[in-house]
């Protein structure tokens, strides 16, 4: 969140300021309030298919999940090794890229705004494209691999598919790093930058001195969302590999959309997403502390 | 700054700018196609690898009983939930916003930091979670498969992004401007609505850019709060990716639905440069 320069100034009250912030946290708690209220509710019971009916089992679903469910904690493991890999390419790619169309550059502009241009796509849409791309018998990438005799199974294989779901992730998310880092750099002082010139240093040492920890707060900030973001994986999972091959590519969130909106076991996804849910928000507290830690030194 | 270190920053950049655009390029030759180019083998440049056809581009306005895949219905529905949804998020996080930003909120231990958090922190809910509930509630209300079902969602989905967006950037509008308004005899109201409002704009196109792309780029709800009566653009185009893909229509129909918001990451570039979006941003 960004620094007020209003702080200690919200003196200004008067009765009628319910007027303002009423309106929309009304509609968004009435829109929520049922969904969150009823997928706890459901995750006590056992609604499926054939008995959809909401009785009371107590926690059997939460005992299910954590004694007798190793693929939903494979999903989780398998998850937190694509978002913390995407996640962290997208750092270094996107800090990178904003640094060089930072200062001057031809086609300043242009870079930009092709910079920013996967983000603005659908990603469903771009994976059924990217699909195409990497079709194992009719797509450019093995057409130009069999120039070397080789057929990459980019999609049916365990390994080289989870490398396909990374890239695709990172060629779409990339992007909203850039806008995030760039626009951070634009708002950069410019004493720092000063000083640092007339003390001698040179460019790396500029990065490593006043750019780096200048832009923690705003690394810290964007890290979290696209964590927050990538945490959520799904809809290029389902279109790229549908999860598979087997469940090599298989995602909490494609896990829980699988028990729930294939299996019909509603009261156990329930569970599965309420668990999911509190072990979301306990790991983002977690890593932004580590975060902190880590980039804001001797502050 | 050394002829080494300029060539490898050009060298980077025009690397990265060539893998954003490959798939835009596969899309469009794709797009030329037919049957028979498509199957037989990688081709790229037409006339030379191939002999192209509108065939793909002419599907997309002709219905499923001829052959087409008809987009258009799908692409009208998509403008009107994208711009309903954003704008309900727009007007009612704009509003929360100034009030998180000026007033002070006190409920029990509940301040204002904890009531932005509320709004932010919906983001952290995978669409799944809340999928299986609304598809209940909404089936109750009858609002299933209906274009304002699909509305309500997106306003859940795209407020937090208003508020977040709006509290950071009225956080860096100063105070003094309601307060000179204040004292030249405005009501609070008009003080907002013609003093505040005006001045921001900047952070308005902002939030509204980013609602619009995650409205517009939102995939799961359509798909499983939708079936026959209301299509919207992405689940039309994931439709077509079956066994028997019309890799053609396919290309066409994703060249189509990206080019929207390649507007965007102009207007979305523009106020980057004029720095509107560090303030909305940070």
């Amino acid at each position: 969140m960004g620094r007020s320069i209003n702080k200690g100034k919200r003196s200004m009250n008067f009765k009628h300021k319910y007027m303002f912030l009423l309106p929309g946290l009304l509609v968004l708690l009435a829109i929520l309030v049922f969904p969150i209220g009823f997928t706890v509710r459901l995750s006590l019971s056992s609604w499926d298919s054939f008995y959809p009916s909401l009785d009371f089992i107590g926690f059997e679903n939460y005992i299910r999940l954590f004694t007798d469910d190793s693929r939903f904690w494979e999903a989780f493991g398998r998850l937190s090794l694509l978002s913390l890999t995407t996640v962290f390419l997208q750092y270094i790619i996107g800090f990178s890229l904003a640094l060089l169309v930072w200062k001057e550059i031809r086609f300043q502009r242009l870079f930009r705004v092709l910079f920013l241009i996967p983000m603005m796509t659908t990603p469903v849409i771009m994976t059924v494209v990217w699909r195409t791309v990497f079709h194992e018998s009719l797509g450019p990438v093995n057409d130009f691999f069999s120039l070397f005799g080789m057929q990459p199974l980019w999609l049916s294989s365990e390994i080289l598919s989870k490398f396909t779901v990374i890239l695709v992730e990172v060629w779409q998310w990339t992007p909203f790093m850039f806008l995030l880092l760039l626009a951070g750099l634009l708002s950069l002082p410019k004493e720092p930058y000063l000083a640092a010139s007339i003390d001698g240093a040179g460019p790396v040492r500029t990065f490593i001195y006043v750019t780096f920890p200048l832009m923690a707060p705003i690394s810290i900030g964007a890290i979290i969302i696209r964590l927050i973001e990538a945490s959520k994986i799904m809809d290029t999972v389902y279109v790229l590999t549908s999860g598979g091959p087997g469940t090599s590519t298989e995602t909490s969130s494609f896990y829980i959309f699988i028990k729930g909106l294939r299996e019909f076991q509603f009261g156990y996804s329930a569970a599965l997403s309420i668990t999911y849910l509190i072990i979301m928000i306990i790991s983002f507290t977690v890593i932004a502390k580590i975060l902190v830690k880590l980039m804001v030194r001797g502050e | 700054m050394s002829l080494f270190y300029s060539t490898l920053k050009y060298l980077v950049v025009t690397l990265w700018s060539m893998f954003v655009i490959a798939p835009f390029l596969w899309a469009l030759t794709t797009s030329f196609k037919d049957f028979q180019s498509v199957t037989s083998g990688a081709t790229y440049i037409p006339w030379v690898d191939f002999e192209p056809t509108l065939d793909g581009w002419r599907s997309l306005f002709k219905s499923p009983a001829q052959g087409g895949i008809a987009i258009v219905e799908p692409f009208f529905n998509s403008v009107m939930v994208t711009a309903a949804g954003s704008g309900i998020s727009i007007i009612l996080g704009t509003l929360a916003a100034y009030s998180l930003s000026r007033f002070t909120f006190r409920v029990g231990p509940i301040r204002n930091g904890d009531i932005t958090f509320f709004f932010i922190s919906q983001r952290i809910m995978p669409p799944v979670v809340l999928s299986i509930p609304f598809f209940i509630m909404l089936g109750k209300l009858g609002l299933l498969d209906t274009l304002f079902g699909l509305i309500l969602v997106y306003v859940v989905l795209l407020m937090p992004i208003a508020v977040w967006i709006m509290v950071d950037f009225f956080n860096k509008v100063p105070v003094e401007i309601d307060e000179t308004a204040l004292i030249d005899g405005c009501n609070p109201y008009q003080a907002f609505f013609k003093v505040v409002l005006p001045n921001s704009v900047p952070g308005i196109i902002v939030a509204g850019m980013f609602c619009m792309i995650f409205g517009w780029t939102d995939f799961f709800f359509a798909f499983i709060l939708t079936f026959t009566e209301v299509q919207l653009l992405p689940v039309a185009i994931v439709a077509l990716n079956s066994s028997i893909t019309p890799w053609w229509s396919l290309s066409a129909a994703a060249l189509v639905s990206v080019a929207p918001l390649v507007v965007v990451a102009f207007i979305v570039e523009r106020h980057l440069s004029k720095g509107n979006l560090s303030g909305a941003l940070k």
